[in-house]
């Protein structure tokens, strides 16, 4: 059981860091959405793992470590926020340039950056 | 007064000038004048204790563990400054009222002035040196505001970059020093440092300590060799020259140098490094003072000439050099100040302040040449006005003075110095205001009103009364030196007097004016010398310095940052497998304590659904809709592994988290393109691959190895079970972390969550405010749209569920603290029911019929959830103390009221408004590109009364 949940970690960091070295806003946000998975368990799982013993105080004699519970609860909801922000960006990127590339083009050959502070 | 208010009121002040801009020009100008003039009235309540010789003192602590305390304390010395700080202020703020032209905007000048102001004084309060150190550096920054301040002239910015520059350079230096003396001394703490003269000296790092002390105080005086930036300073307004560079920012170096002076000065390294940057400065800036032909120029250089003296004077290290450079600090700042808003008013009326487009003013501008006149006669050194005390103090004092074991290097260049000062100060006389009226003044000079002369001509009076009645300003001037001396030397005896008889200071006073007149006489050929001779230009050196370390960041940081984010990301995955490589093969791993539990088949499944859909996502990411799906996928198995690795509340959060988040990607693809075309090449990929696969494997073998192995220290989540009931009142033990045992983060939590949804709001308002919104309007769909834009089987089911999914909401509230649920779940599944209406019956509709906005909701939430967390604080305990209770109303049955209830409420508050806020912003981007909304919510309608063909026609 241990195995599966490692393996489905390293899973879901495979190939979210795949999705995050493409080029393209889009298939980025997705592989950032998986890293945000994998990293969320990972979390959850430093509680280790336990099954049928939910932290809801009751007649039972042990309970999981709901700590990492709580912590990966808001870490969910703050990851919906920033998946949010990290989309308009892109969004905004696109619709501002018409290209969702996630580099910046390379620069002239010449050297110079169009940035120049003018003195 | 309190001494905190007396630094306060200045920063609390420069609120006002700027917020009160569209009040007008006057009501700024006085806003800032009552400021000022309230913080003089609280400083001049202390003076019977400061004249007492008492230390007014105020203390609070804000880091002790650092040693960094707000202390400030109040001497004859920091009297003195604070005095000048805030009274030139005064006139300064009504000479910039009249000063300022109709296009400046006087609120932001004011609110600069102020901030500087309240800067300058908590540099001379300050009893802790890091305190010092903090509105040091607020003086710089303030400084440049007000340099800078008319941003269209390109020489005020550069003027401005370079102060900067060059002045924040010193404070790092200086920080350096602080510290380092601090830690000689074992505080922070003035009165205590100062109290250390012989350990401090004695010190090894006496000497390192001392040279970055006054590396700062070098670079805020403008001593040699960092002079060049006063007079480039000289592009910001006249006021702000006045102000900065008479009587307050550079005069903070002095005033840190005779702060220091007990524990600093007395050793060879301080006499031979201040007097001989003093000396230099001060012969090296009369020099090229005398043949600058801007009036501001001119006075900038002499400025940094007269600072070279006042500095040579603290550098003799004795009791009346001190006395004498305090003398002169009170001097400078009167006549000086009075010489900037003369040559202010001359630029102001005759629109140059070239002198040699100038001569003739005293027959078109007569007060102002009155005023100019005395207050450079004074400069000049002459009988009867207050320059000519200090400046014979001086020569005295460089009579006695022996540098490198020269009896002659001192008073002879002092007298050079002193010659060269009269010079100048005769040839402003001379090249202004004396000579023939000319006939080619840009614009016709003639006096200004009462409000531009008034000002300088106070300060003159002052420079009359001082120097016919020196014995008014003498008790003064002792009590200040006696505080700059401490206990390392007494107060000398000799007295402020006109005729000290025969004595050789005397004699050298009469060679500088003599010879001072003589130059005016020689001026034009000496001029053309001058002009011939080839000296090295500071701002070339200065820029092609800059330029160097700008090229060699560019080189560096290009090379670093080239604006490729995915080689950025993929170098940092690489790292970061490679130290977790070497600290697994270095490092040591205990023993596996917890033995592995046997998998069944349903999780066998499930891991294959989980790493099915998630490879398929990474193979056939380039149609954007699939993936979505898949992604749905991966979101929906994880929600149920939350389910079954007992985490009912994970699970509740992630389903509904995964809903909302897949709206929000469907509502930004209507707008992105929908495949990713293929760009890379099979090397690019297969290396992409190779780094994915050695991130996998790391977090894998991490998470393995972390699973099978027990924390090496015991776990606080024992302390939450066996407290979650008895103190927090709930047995959802989660929910109780969040609103109870850690609250606070919780509340943080909720304000970012927050912040994210207002930052997408602004995104959106700016995109459909810009370009952006054209090429919106103009945009063609790339897919087809479907014909029925709002089915009527979607908008009835919608409509009918609303109410059941807001109870659904209500109740996993209401529920949460016992069992899983809570303010989170509770908010998200609200959102959703929202949600539903804007998809089934459009946006138009479903915003017609909202009531509130949602920022507001969002602000509602925080406020509930911090009044919540401060309503603890009313009954003694800390923030976020929650508390419960049971009552019974009949006819129901015992139930709980806990204020933890209260608090989630804002959570679900907070989480509504941000996630509606957020798909809100989308859907409104979405709805510029698409054709024009439908009338009605429901296409076909069987309900709606159709126009009668008949009749319509009529």
């Amino acid at each position: 059981m241990e195995f599966l949940v490692a393996s489905a970690i390293g899973v879901l960091t495979a190939t979210g860091l795949y999705l995050v070295l493409r080029l393209r806003s889009f298939p980025v946000i997705m592989g950032i959405s998986l890293l945000t998975y994998a990293v969320n368990v990972f979390l959850f799982a430093s509680g280790r793992l336990t099954v049928g013993a939910p932290p809801i105080l009751g007649d039972a004699t042990s309970y999981t470590d709901p700590l990492p519970q709580a912590l990966v609860l808001t870490a969910i909801v703050i990851s919906f926020g920033m998946t949010a922000v990290v989309v308009m960006i892109a969004l905004g990127a696109y619709l501002g340039a018409d290209d969702d590339h996630v580099n910046d083009p390379p620069p002239p050959p010449d050297g110079t950056t169009p940035a120049e502070d003018a003195q | 007064m309190s001494l905190f208010l007396v630094v306060a009121l200045p920063f609390l002040g420069a609120l006002l000038p700027g917020l009160m801009n569209s009040a007008g020009r006057q009501a700024c100008a006085v806003v800032t004048f009552m400021v000022s003039l309230l913080a003089l009235i609280g400083l001049l309540t202390h003076l019977p204790a400061v004249l007492a010789g008492e230390l007014v003192t105020a203390r609070l602590d804000w880091m002790p563990m650092l040693g960094l305390n707000v202390t400030l304390m109040l001497d004859g010395l920091g009297f003195f400054f604070a005095c000048l700080i805030l009274g030139i202020g005064l006139l300064i703020i009504a000479y910039a009222r009249f000063y300022l032209a109709r296009e400046d905007n006087m609120g932001e000048f004011f609110t600069y002035l102020l901030l500087f102001q309240g800067a300058m004084v908590g540099i001379v309060l300050s009893d802790n040196i890091l305190l010092l150190l903090v509105f040091w550096e607020l003086t710089s920054l303030s400084s440049f505001l007000l340099i800078g301040y008319w941003k269209h002239l390109p020489e005020g910015r550069q003027g401005a970059r370079m102060a900067l520059t060059v002045t924040s350079m010193g404070g790092l230096a200086m920080i350096a020093g602080m510290l380092l003396l601090g830690q000689i001394a074992g505080s922070y703490d003035l009165s205590v440092i100062l109290q250390n003269r012989e350990a401090i000296q004695a010190s090894p790092l006496y000497l390192p300590a001392l040279i970055l002390i006054l590396l700062g105080c070098f670079t805020k005086s403008a001593q040699f060799p960092f002079h060049f930036w006063l007079p480039h300073a000289m592009a910001a307004p006249t006021p702000v020259s006045a102000y900065l560079h008479s009587a307050t920012m550079v005069k903070a170096g002095i005033f840190l140098m005779a702060r220091m002076w007990p524990v600093l000065s007395g050793t060879p390294e301080w006499f031979a490094i201040v007097t001989t940057a003093g000396l230099i400065t001060m012969v090296l800036g009369a020099v090229i003072g005398l043949f600058k032909h801007d009036l501001k120029a001119l006075l900038a250089f002499s400025t940094v000439s007269h600072l070279g003296l006042i500095t040579m004077l603290l550098g003799t290290g004795t009791a009346f050099g001190a006395m004498a450079a305090v003398f002169h600090i009170l001097n400078h700042a009167t006549f000086k100040a009075a010489l900037f808003m003369s040559a202010g008013i001359i630029d102001h009326e005759a629109h140059t302040r070239d002198i040699r487009r100038l001569g003739g003013l005293r027959r078109l501008m007569p007060i102002t040449c009155v005023i100019a006149s005395v207050a450079a006669l004074s400069m000049a050194g002459i009988p009867l006005l207050n320059g000519f005390l200090s400046k014979e103090m001086m020569l005295e004092e460089a009579w006695h003075t022996t540098l490198f074991d020269s009896h002659w290097l001192v008073p002879g260049l002092a007298t050079v110095g002193a010659l060269f000062s009269a010079a100048y100060s005769f040839r402003l006389i001379g090249h202004v205001f004396l000579g023939p009226v000319r006939d080619d003044y840009p614009a016709k000079p003639h006096d200004p009103g009462p409000g531009l002369w008034l000002p300088p001509a106070l300060l003159v009076v002052l420079v009359v009364a001082i120097g016919v009645a020196p014995f008014l300003a003498e008790p003064f001037v002792k009590l200040v030196t006696a505080s700059v001396l401490g206990t390392a030397a007494e107060v000398p005896s000799a007295y402020l007097k006109i005729w000290h008889g025969l004595v050789p200071a005397l004699y050298m006073s009469i060679i500088a004016v003599l010879g001072g007149l003589l130059m005016l006489a020689i001026f034009n050929p000496a001029l053309r010398l001058w002009d011939r001779t080839p000296r090295p230009e500071a701002k070339v050196i200065f820029e092609a310095i800059i330029a160097a370390a700008v090229a060699l960041a560019r080189g560096v940081i290009h090379r670093l940052h080239n604006g490729a984010f995915s080689r950025y990301a993929a170098i940092m995955a690489v790292t970061v497998v490679a130290v977790a490589y070497h600290a697994w093969a270095t490092g040591t791993v205990g023993p596996v304590t917890r033995a592995p539990q046997p998998a069944n088949a349903l999780q066998i499944a499930g891991w294959l659904m989980l790493v099915a859909a998630s490879c398929a996502l990474a193979l056939l990411h380039r149609n954007r809709l699939l993936s979505l799906i898949l992604i749905g996928i991966v979101g929906l198995v994880v929600s149920v592994g939350f389910v079954y690795f007992s985490a009912p509340d994970l699970a509740m959060t992630q389903l509904t988290v995964e809903v909302v988040t897949i709206i929000l990607l469907l509502l930004a693809l209507n707008l992105l393109p929908n495949r990713t075309p293929v760009e890379s090449s099979i090397l690019r990929r297969t290396r992409d691959t190779v780094v994915a696969v050695a991130g996998g494997l790391g977090a894998m073998a991490l998470s393995y190895h972390y699973l099978l192995r027990d924390t090496v220290a015991p776990s606080i989540s024992e302390f939450h079970l066996a407290n979650s009931y008895k103190g927090g009142g709930g047995t959802n033990v989660v929910n109780v972390i969040l609103v109870d045992f850690r609250g606070f983060d919780t509340y943080g939590e909720i304000i970012v969550l927050g912040i994210a949804a207002l930052l997408i709001y602004a995104l959106t308002e700016t995109l459909l405010s810009g370009p952006v919104r054209a090429r919106l309007l103009n945009r063609k769909p790339d897919k087809p749209l479907a014909g029925d834009m709002h089915p009527m089987m979607m908008v009835v089911v919608a409509r009918v569920i609303m109410p059941v999914v807001l109870m659904v909401a209500f109740y996993i509230f209401l529920r949460g603290h016992n069992e899983p649920g809570g303010g989170f779940i509770a908010g998200l599944v609200a959102s959703i029911a929202v949600v539903m209406q804007y998809m089934s019956s459009g946006f138009a509709w479903t915003s017609a019929r909202l009531r509130y906005p949602y920022h507001g909701v969002i602000g509602a939430g925080v406020l509930i959830a911090g009044l919540t967390g401060i309503g603890s604080w009313f009954v003694g305990k800390p923030f976020l103390t929650s508390d419960y209770t049971y009552v019974r109303i009949p006819p129901f049955q015992e139930f709980e009221l806990a204020t933890a209830a209260l608090f989630d409420l804002g959570v679900f508050l907070a989480v509504v408004g941000a996630v509606m806020l957020s798909l809100e912003s989308f859907s409104r981007l979405a709805r510029r590109a698409r054709v024009p909304e439908a009338e009605h919510p429901m296409d076909i309608d069987p309900s709606r009364e159709m126009p009668d063909p008949k009749t319509a026609g009529v």
